[in-house]
């Protein structure tokens, strides 16, 4: 193909992808440097109230936004270097906290919990994710095939469902007075609080994210499955290889690329975990680093929204995803160049 | 299992195929547990939805006292009418639907589709209670209400409160992402599979990158521009300058975009799957690139577009982040609408009617996996075999 066809085709794509991925990743570099505030202005202001024989003046300095000729709030964009990065590292307090080496400080600021909690629910769904996805594939593969189309549509639904829904679904079985609540009240005789307990609601998010995953998994898994080959299968049964063995030695070998790729999918997805948040409202107990920047995108209440904090944590979040991802994408990357 | 296909030694003991059906009922429970719950919680009263005893949340005790139940008579109806929306859907749309066709037999089988819900809409919240009714009275006991069930909900949260605008507008975008991210991801993926060149390469690569970013990251960097950008393109445009915050197409460029790494990869696996000869015979015999793009190799690749495309309106649809970040309040898409309901948290009534607004959003994608179960479980597949 030449170069001027090929240009073509592809042109309009990736004229997108730098348009509206490349140049937002510079502008969120660049911002993450500047802090953009209206200017103040310092006034001595003189306030006179009418009194008796003479007037009672008080002299007062007040700070009042410039307005220009169109009575807009002037602003002004200033330099600040890594201020911002420090400001959501949490500054003072960071330093502090290391030096009195106080993991539980640490974990007070925001970009540190955000931190410790995406991790933490990156790595830990992941096995329940495999686990879950692959004894699923194995049972299915098991199962009549009568029954396979339907147990395949239900098992979809909590992959296909908007992740905001998925997880209110489950809310709204623990919080409050949910029916699994009062179950779990019943069987154990005590009185649980789900919404209130930090660790009960991080381990509903991960719960969900589990139950959201696991079909998307199984299916790729399952798909797999159909290819193992028969003949090694019997061969291994030949030489005496429980069931057990066979899984272990023939099975899991064979899935492995699949494996693999759903590995690097998962950590690029619950990185980026954010609809928990919003369907758990969990907020106050648990944020993750995609909410913390969402978070100071939102106007606070005079409108105003931190742009240059929201660009300092989305450039600390993207440092995360390329730690994350540099085996797996070196990979990919020779396996293509390979190919 | 018994069958004669399993030779004698792969058969496995009752026990372990016990132990398996059992694993299987399980996930199925688990799998599907919370949406059918969620969904009979959203017809009942705001007392018996919150129930802390499970019958009362199936049966609604005191949704049937407010004078909102159905009988037997209600009940069998209701199902037959179920069933037979269910048989044609199977029917007639499924066949339509994984049929290898072409953008008019896309295009028929949306409007079937539509037509089919109006149908069904109209089938069971009019004719049937005008059916009902007279029936109902004939036949005494039987037609007394014996399950508490309403709709109020669902009224209160699509008439009252308007949810129809926000339907409208979550269509205006899904249907827009998915129309341009097919039509620009179409060219690229096949300019990417026919081309072995080092440029297709990186940029395979580069997509790769961009499709693991955090989408906060991106709307970071659109925020500052979008809401100036009245001010930024003035030199360019003139006074009509647009305001790219709240504008639905902005969003739909944005979505696009950031849809576009998996889109191309996901539609470059399809085209390497269509033999390299098809194309090059039409080259043989005279025809531009294009033209063997539009004459050979269309015709032949609308089950990948299916697959894709439906993977980009789940994008769009279930979007919370990009949509909530970018559009006001007066052209709000459904996902982010849901929040401002279960935020309010004033009155359990609220919190129905979120649930309510829930199972709507739900229930179109629940209508998707049901016709395009094959094409989702291929889409997966085949990203998974070769990316």
């Amino acid at each position: 193909m030449k170069f001027k066809t090929f240009a073509m085709f592809v042109g309009p794509s990736v004229v997108l992808m730098l348009l509206f991925i490349a140049f937002p990743l510079v502008t969120v570099l660049i911002n993450s440097f500047q802090v953009t505030n209206p200017v103040f202005i310092t006034q001595e202001v003189e306030t006179c109230t009418p009194g008796f024989v003479t007037q009672t003046c008080t002299t007062e300095v007040k700070t009042i936004p410039v307005l220009d000729e169109d009575g807009d709030v002037v602003r002004v964009t200033q330099w600040v270097g890594f201020s911002s990065y420090a400001n959501v590292l949490g500054g003072e307090r960071f330093s502090r906290a290391i030096a009195d080496l106080d993991l539980g400080q640490l974990a007070n600021i925001d970009f540190w919990k955000a931190l410790r909690f995406t991790l933490t629910f990156t790595l830990v769904t992941l096995p329940f994710v495999l686990v879950l996805g692959l004894s699923i594939a194995l049972v299915v593969n098991n199962a009549s095939k009568s029954i396979k189309g339907p147990v395949i549509f239900v098992s979809l639904l909590p992959f296909i469902i908007t992740p905001v829904i998925g997880a209110l679904s489950i809310r709204w079985l623990f919080y409050g007075d949910g029916i699994v609540t009062v179950w779990l009240e019943a069987l154990f005789d005590t009185n649980l609080s789900v919404a209130a307990n930090g660790w009960a609601v991080e381990f509903l998010m991960m719960f969900y994210r589990v139950w959201h995953v696991a079909p998307f998994a199984f299916v790729i898994l399952y798909a797999g499955l159909q290819t193992v080959n028969r003949d090694t299968l019997e061969s291994a049964m030949i030489d005496g290889a429980s069931r057990w063995e066979r899984l272990r030695f023939v099975i899991i070998p064979h899935l492995m690329p699949l494996i693999v790729f759903i590995t690097l999918i998962h950590l690029m997805d619950a990185y980026r975990a954010f609809e928990e948040v919003i369907g758990f409202s969990s907020e106050s107990h648990r944020i993750t680093l995609q909410y913390l920047t969402y978070d100071y995108l939102q106007p606070d209440d005079a409108g105003n929204r931190q742009i240059s904090s929201a660009s300092a944590s989305a450039m600390l979040t993207m440092i995360g995803v390329v730690i994350l991802l540099a085996a797996p994408l070196r990979r990919t990357w020779r396996d293509q160049r390979g190919a | 299992m018994a069958d004669t296909s399993v030779p004698l030694a792969m058969r496995q003991p009752v026990s372990l195929r016990l132990a398996s059906n059992v694993f299987l009922l399980f996930w199925l429970l688990l799998a599907a547990f919370p949406l059918v719950w969620v969904l009979a919680m959203s017809f009942k009263s705001p007392v018996d939805a919150f129930s802390s005893s499970a019958w009362a949340v199936l049966s609604g005790p005191r949704t049937l006292a407010d004078g909102n139940g159905l009988s037997i008579v209600d009940i069998v109806l209701g199902i037959a009418v179920a069933w037979g929306a269910i048989r044609a859907a199977t029917r007639w749309l499924m066949p339509m639907a994984a049929g290898e066709g072409l953008a008019q037999k896309a295009f028929s089988w949306i409007v079937v589709s539509l037509g089919f819900a109006l149908l069904f809409i109209l089938g069971f919240f009019v004719a049937l209670p005008w059916v009902a009714t007279p029936i109902e009275g004939l036949l005494g006991p039987l037609g007394q209400p014996i399950l508490g069930l309403t709709t109020q909900h669902y009224q209160s949260v699509w008439v009252e409160n308007a949810f129809y605008e926000n339907f409208r507008n979550s269509m205006i975008v899904t249907f827009g992402v998915v129309t341009v991210s097919l039509t620009v991801g179409t060219l690229a993926g096949y300019g990417l599979a026919r081309s072995g060149s080092t440029l297709a390469f990186w940029i395979l690569i580069i997509a790769l990158v961009f499709r693991a970013l955090p989408h906060s990251v991106l709307v970071a960097g659109y925020l500052p521009v979008f809401i100036n950008s009245a001010e930024i393109l003035r030199p360019f445009l003139g006074e009509n300058a647009p305001t790219l915050y709240g504008q639905p197409l902005a969003v739909i460029a944005v979505l696009v975009s950031i849809n576009q790494p998996f889109t191309i990869w996901m539609l470059r696996s399809f085209f390497q799957n269509i033999p390299h000869e098809l194309d090059e015979s039409a080259r043989v015999d005279g025809c531009t690139h294009f033209q063997a793009f539009r004459w050979v190799i269309m015709p032949v690749m609308w089950p990948g577009i299916i697959t894709t495309g439906l993977f980009s309106f789940l994008l769009a649809y279930n979007d919370f982040l990009v949509t909530s970040l970018l559009l006001d309040a007066s052209n709000q898409t459904m996902v982010p609408a849901i929040a401002g309901y279960f935020n309010r948290e004033t009155t359990t009534t609220d919190q129905v009617e979120a649930i309510a607004a829930a199972v709507s959003i739900t229930a179109p994608l629940f209508l998707l996996v049901m016709i395009f179960q094959r094409q989702i479980v291929s889409g997966l597949t085949a990203g998974a075999v070769k990316g």
